[in-house]
């Protein structure tokens, strides 16, 4: 998919329904994300998650078991989260046989959801590498600079 | 917020056809406007826009070389924005590896209870 910002997978050796317990469950949740995490998993929850001593606001927005959950950060505090002001993080659990389980999260934001579906479909065809051959060209580029 | 995202930054090279117009200035060294207006389906008034957004958000700079304007990286900035990006997904990949260590052990205490109750 073009113009995500971050796509990441881990492969877990247990089933699915538990993999979505611990990615889902608050007190899962602040074992591998937040300090303290004020959510009820439910589609329009407003919660707030806390780092420390820095936190912010969260809504969720897909929750649809046991494969898809997500929720937008990062947006303003006094503005309701939309794309444009916000980054959308999303879970995709995949079972793999009955004992393991793909993970995947995807971090995208601001911009990058607003686009037309033809937009972002001519731009697959017009530059498949997407991401990682962007930062590939500026490693290179960068490279060749401190050569220089 | 743990993650710290320049927000000038991720704006300017979240949209699609920004980031293919600065692609073509990564790859191509110093160039022009309508050099880079003939390589993008877009038009020439398009292409100005985007190199004001990523001049402003200091991934490019302009110089002029006779009576031409050429484009060129920023590349402290464009290191910066490289770091950024392998930092959010340095983030995502440790706390992936959290959630497969909590599943993991979740699954096995529940197999072994299960192994140890009377059938």
């Amino acid at each position: 998919m073009p113009g995500l910002v971050i796509v990441r997978e881990i492969l877990i050796d247990a089933p699915i329904d538990v993999v979505w317990r611990t990615v889902t469950e608050p007190d899962q949740v602040s074992q591998w994300f937040a300090d303290r995490v004020d959510l009820v998993i439910e589609p329009g929850a407003h919660g707030y998650m806390r780092f420390g001593d820095q936190g912010g606001p969260v809504v969720v927005e897909t929750v649809d078991p046991p494969t898809r959950f997500s929720f937008r950060w990062n947006h303003p505090r006094d503005e309701e989260p939309v794309v444009g002001n916000s980054m959308l993080v999303e879970f995709t659990l995949t079972p793999e046989g009955d004992e393991r389980t793909q993970l995947r999260v995807t971090e995208s934001g601001h911009e990058l959801r607003a686009w037309p579906e033809a937009e972002k479909q001519r731009y697959a065809d017009e530059h498949r590498e997407g991401w990682g051959d962007f930062l590939d060209q500026l490693v290179t580029l960068l490279a060749k600079r401190q050569q220089g | 917020m743990t993650v710290q995202a320049d927000d000038e930054l991720w704006s300017a090279i979240g949209d699609p056809s920004r980031r293919q117009v600065l692609d073509l200035i990564v790859s191509n060294g110093a160039v022009s406007a309508s050099w880079l207006a003939g390589r993008v389906p877009f038009s020439r008034q398009a292409v100005a826009k985007h190199l004001a957004v990523l001049e402003e958000a200091g991934l490019v700079s302009r110089r002029k070389q006779g009576r031409e304007v050429l484009y060129q990286v920023a590349a402290d900035r464009l290191d910066q924005a490289t770091r950024a990006m392998a930092e959010l997904a340095a983030q995502w990949d440790r706390r992936l590896a959290t959630i497969k260590r909590l599943a993991e052990a979740a699954h096995t205490e529940s197999r072994e209870s299960k192994e140890e109750a009377p059938s």
